[in-house]
């Protein structure tokens, strides 16, 4: 058996993160004590991460389903079809503790970490998306932390090949000790060849291929499942190493074997590395396991049954295979030159025996290990919505163009290029919407086909009403995808909240989750995986509630894909949607003013749905040359970024109703789009809007270098292209000493 | 034509370039895996981007001394050409193919975008199709593709009319502003002095589609097959 340190079992418990009672209850299951293996086996299954103990009972409300969807939450990804026999697979996952203590190989690794869910379930990864937050931009490590994820990102999906194809990324002082990283794939499989993670086959032989197994990443789960405080520093030892080259042979060598009929079924090794795996295997096919830890490949030489079970080495699978493939499938991982190893078979036992060095080093009942994990019923308060803030509150600015240029260059809406240059997103070639766009749009290589892709959230929003906060998230994410043309088709989530035992904090998790549910019902686009991640804080400081949105929708014709972009002049800009001016949580107020107040901006699904589907129709008839949704900084900024994209201006016609001129510019109502029309069609499309009862209004035409209101301002393309494209390489370009300085 | 495409660990570029080549040619190249000894019969070898045995050690370095890469040699030594893009770049230096070598970017970052190049040679097998001087864009995807080379390289370059493409401005302007990297004389693309052998940073067969952002890479492939069929 594992030697025991000298000292009292419930104090180990309790540095691996179990309470009292989760320590008796392991008791209780086991019949005994558990030795130092079992506990870590026990503390990892039960962390946070791994069990969704303070969520789970939420995460049910959340609807799942919908005709097109093949898989929802609870395997490696979600799989939605999407017609001709194939599938896509996705799913988006947070590495933010990683991220924050060790930011290049924290990214890295989350990358690593979604690609093998995608193709573990049989896809080629054909897209990658990120979804980030960061501190203050002033903050002395937000620079060190922004330049080392990006350049994990970037180096691990570039060296594997998997274009990255877009994003978002926000900057608030309340990410200032805790970085949110989210890593979305998305993957295309045929409907036929989807593999899952069930194990079955009595004595059916348990392969571990990849990587050996290390001391890297020990407790990264239990990390990911607690607060930070200011030695979080001394965490570094469990941040795992990524190696994308080893990545990339993986998912060859794993879809070369797939191509054949030799898995059972296939999991990667994640969180809590080959504990999680195997035991989740062995639980949805309702069997027992029995490993041989000395079959185990590892990197060194006298790790112990603790270490191995614990480590999160990446770049490892674990599979079942049918009797009398193994040699098949020892010569395809031969053949890309990675490990395999037959560690072991299943059992009618349900329990997870692990064997070393001739004896028995942990003896588990698998059932109770899954089904008895925790699930709190937390307490939560729900905060109280913030008064209204009707738009004459609020004062406006002494000049609309310096208003403008300041809120293109404010750190949440500033051109995001020098990050985004840094990821390969044309490799694949199939990247027809690069980066910069409404969402990203890869077409399925071979067909007509398109998939549209992004993320999304407001957290000030949701910080404010986290209810209204999260269903603006999925509803801004299905109007992304509307405004490339694409029929949204469902959502993944990245849950990222602070501490669940405040009740403040659980409070933003339920009422986000109820946002998020309504809208997800009302617009049909169901979520079908995710993840959740707590206990973001830094001595007791919590991050804003951020619960992202990574949505995929589908064009049937990738032709008919629309961009942001005003191409030409003489076209007529229209705007479908009602504009009341609302400002609370606004960057306007924000940045002109310097209140981070009011309500955000309702969602009314119903409208939301109405206006959305009405603009897809005018996408798939062809009658749209541009199109943008309209979100952060309202009309006036949609407006800016269409023409600095096309690199054409407008002239814009002063609105009719009697809203303060600076709330019609930059209010943030929802269910908006901005577009381009031939201004011969115009006519025609209103009244087309006036049957549909889509509120519409005549916003501009095209042409000139300037964004023109006459008698309110006017401000050149290039000043605008200054404010907005200057801001983040010249931060990223300061010199080094100056931070030094602020340290 | 037939075309073979060696494919490395890490090769990651492999199939866009045989659906580029296929798309021009209508004719599939066939790959070749990188412990194989023999190549079949071929009138193109195709070196492709991406990160073989993950850019360790050195860029190239590795993949340059596989299997392969004897009979790559021999037959391009004999004449048969040879297209090295981005990493099948570095490759070829590392393999003796062409001079100089590919450092870390200027700014020492990844750079993915799209370059305008100016086509300072159209008459090599690779580049035909296109005008003297014609500005094209083309993506470039790297973290080490600022070349460099000792001068009296560069000088042979100059004088054998070697240097292929050059980076420059929307107007044909090889200036330092367009230069992405920090390549000397803003070099994108070299051949051997027999120009049978061409090795370039920007990737041609990811710019063979209108739906792409543009079709400029596809005269690269229709250019090998006018001259190799």
């Amino acid at each position: 058996m594992t030697a025991m340190p000298n000292r009292p079992l419930a104090d180990i418990a309790s540095e691996h993160g179990l309470s009292d009672q989760e320590f008796d209850l392991v008791i209780t299951l086991l019949g005994r004590e558990p030795n130092l293996t079992e506990l870590g086996i026990f503390s990892v299954m039960w962390s946070e991460h791994c069990s969704y103990k303070s969520s789970k009972r939420w995460l049910k409300t959340l609807p799942t389903d919908a005709p097109w969807v093949i898989c929802g939450p609870g395997e490696n990804a979600g799989i939605v079809d999407i017609g001709d026999g194939q599938a896509a697979v996705f799913k988006m996952e947070s590495h933010n503790h990683p991220s924050f203590i060790e930011p290049c190989q924290g990214a890295a690794t989350g990358v690593g970490g979604i690609l093998r869910d995608i193709f573990t379930m049989g896809a080629r990864p054909i897209a990658n998306m990120n979804a980030l937050r960061f501190g203050a931009a002033d903050h002395p490590r937000t620079r060190h932390l922004l330049a080392g994820v990006v350049a994990g990102i970037g180096g691990y999906g570039n060296c594997i090949g998997v274009p990255t194809v877009g994003g978002e990324t926000n900057f608030h002082p309340a990410y200032n000790g805790n970085i949110l990283v989210n890593a979305m794939t998305v993957g295309i499989a045929d409907t036929d060849k989807i593999f899952y993670s069930a194990a079955s086959g009595l004595g059916y032989p348990v392969v571990y291929v990849g990587s050996k197994t290390g001391r890297d990443g020990i407790h990264g789960a239990t990390m990911a499942s607690a607060e930070f405080d200011d030695d979080s520093e001394e965490k570094r030892p469990t941040v795992q190493v990524g190696d994308p080259f080893t990545e990339k042979l993986l998912l060859e060598a794993c879809l070369e074997l797939m191509a054949t009929d030799a898995i059972v079924g296939i999991q990667d090794m994640g969180a809590a590395g080959l504990t999680c795996s195997t035991v989740e295997m062995a639980d949805k096919g309702g069997v027992g396991v029995e490993l041989d830890l000395d079959r185990v490949p590892t990197r060194e030489s006298g790790m112990t049954a603790y270490e191995i079970m614990l480590s999160e080495s990446q770049e490892r699978m674990l599979m079942v295979l049918h009797p009398g493939k193994e040699a098949l499938a020892q010569s395809v991982f031969e053949k890309w030159e990675l490990d395999f190893a037959i560690v072991g078979q299943l059992t009618d036992t349900e329990r997870l025996v692990l064997k070393m060095d001739g004896a028995t080093v942990a003896d588990i009942p698998i059932r109770p290990l899954v089904d008895a994990a925790p699930d709190y019923d937390r307490p939560y308060d729900l905060a109280e919505q913030p008064a209204a803030l009707s738009p004459v509150d609020s004062a406006p600015p002494n000049d609309l163009a310096d208003a403008l240029a300041t809120i293109m260059a404010t750190p949440d809406l500033a051109d995001k290029s020098w990050i985004w240059t840094q990821y390969d997103y044309s490799v694949m070639a199939d990247t027809i919407q690069p980066p910069g766009g409404d969402a990203a749009v890869v077409r399925v290589h071979g067909t007509g086909k398109a998939l549209a892709i992004s993320t999304d959230c407001t957290p000030r929003y949701c910080l404010a009403d986290p209810r209204q906060g999260a269903a603006q998230a999925v509803a801004e994410c299905w109007r992304n995808l509307t405004a490339v043309g694409a029929r949204p088709l469902a959502i993944t989530d990245c849950l990222n909240f602070g501490n669940p035992e405040r009740p403040e904090i659980m409070g933003q998790i339920v009422g986000s989750i109820q946002g998020m549910g309504a809208a997800c019902r009302a617009l049909d686009f169901p979520v079908v995986s995710g993840n959740v991640s707590l206990y973001n804080e830094t001595n007791g400081k919590a991050i804003l509630p951020t619960p992202a949105i990574g949505g995929v929708g589908m064009l049937t014709d990738s032709a008919k894909m629309l961009k942001i972009a005003l191409a030409e002049a003489d076209q007529t800009v229209l705007l479908f949607g009602r504009t009341t001016g609302h400002l609370g949580q606004s960057l306007y107020l924000r940045e002109i003013e310097g209140r981070e107040e009011g309500p955000p901006p309702p969602v009314d699904l119903d409208i939301e749905r109405r206006n959305g589907d009405f603009v897809r129709g005018l996408a798939d008839a062809g009658h749209l040359q541009a199109c943008h949704d309209l979100s952060d900084g309202g009309l006036i900024v949609g407006l800016a970024e269409m023409c600095l994209a096309g690199g054409v201006g407008a002239e814009i016609q002063a609105p009719l109703d009697d809203l303060p001129l600076h709330a019609w510019l930059f209010g943030e109502d929802q269910a908006r789009y901005l577009v381009a029309v031939r201004s011969d069609a115009a006519s025609d499309i209103l009244a087309q809007a006036a049957r549909a009862e889509v509120p519409t209004a005549l916003i501009a035409t095209t042409g000139g270098e300037d964004l023109t209101l006459r008698g309110a301002f006017t401000i050149s393309l290039e000043r605008l292209r200054q404010a907005h494209e200057c801001w983040l390489p010249d931060l990223m370009a300061a010199p080094r000493e100056e931070t030094k300085a602020t340290q | 034509m037939r075309a073979t495409i060696i494919v490395f660990p890490g090769s990651n570029c492999d199939r866009d370039v045989q659906v580029a080549i296929a798309s021009v040619t209508g004719q599939k190249p066939t790959m070749v895996w990188h412990r194989d000894s023999d190549l079949p019969n071929t009138d193109l070898i195709v070196l492709p981007g991406g990160f073989a045995h993950g850019d360790y050690l050195r860029c190239g370095a590795i993949a340059a001394h596989s299997p392969i890469m004897k009979d790559v040699v021999r037959l391009a030594e004999a004449g048969t050409p040879v297209l090295a893009i981005c990493n099948g770049f570095q490759i070829a230096i590392e393999a003796g193919l062409l001079p100089g070598a590919l450092i870390r970017n200027a700014n020492l970052n990844f750079i993915c975008k799209p370059v305008h190049l100016r086509v300072e040679n159209a008459h090599t097998p690779f580049t035909h199709m296109y005008d003297e001087d014609e500005v094209i864009r083309l993506p470039i995807a790297n973290h080490d593709g600022n070349y460099i080379a000792d001068a009296e390289t560069l000088a042979a370059l100059t004088d054998e009319a070697r240097i292929v493409f050059r980076y420059c401005d929307g107007a044909g302007d090889v200036s330092e502003a367009a230069n992405p990297n920090g390549s000397v004389m803003n070099i994108a693309g070299i051949a051997n002095a027999r120009r049978t052998i061409l090795g370039m940073m920007p990737h041609p067969e990811r710019f063979v589609d209108e739906a792409l952002g543009s079709d400029d890479g596809r005269s690269v492939f229709g250019s090998l097959m006018g001259a190799l069929s």
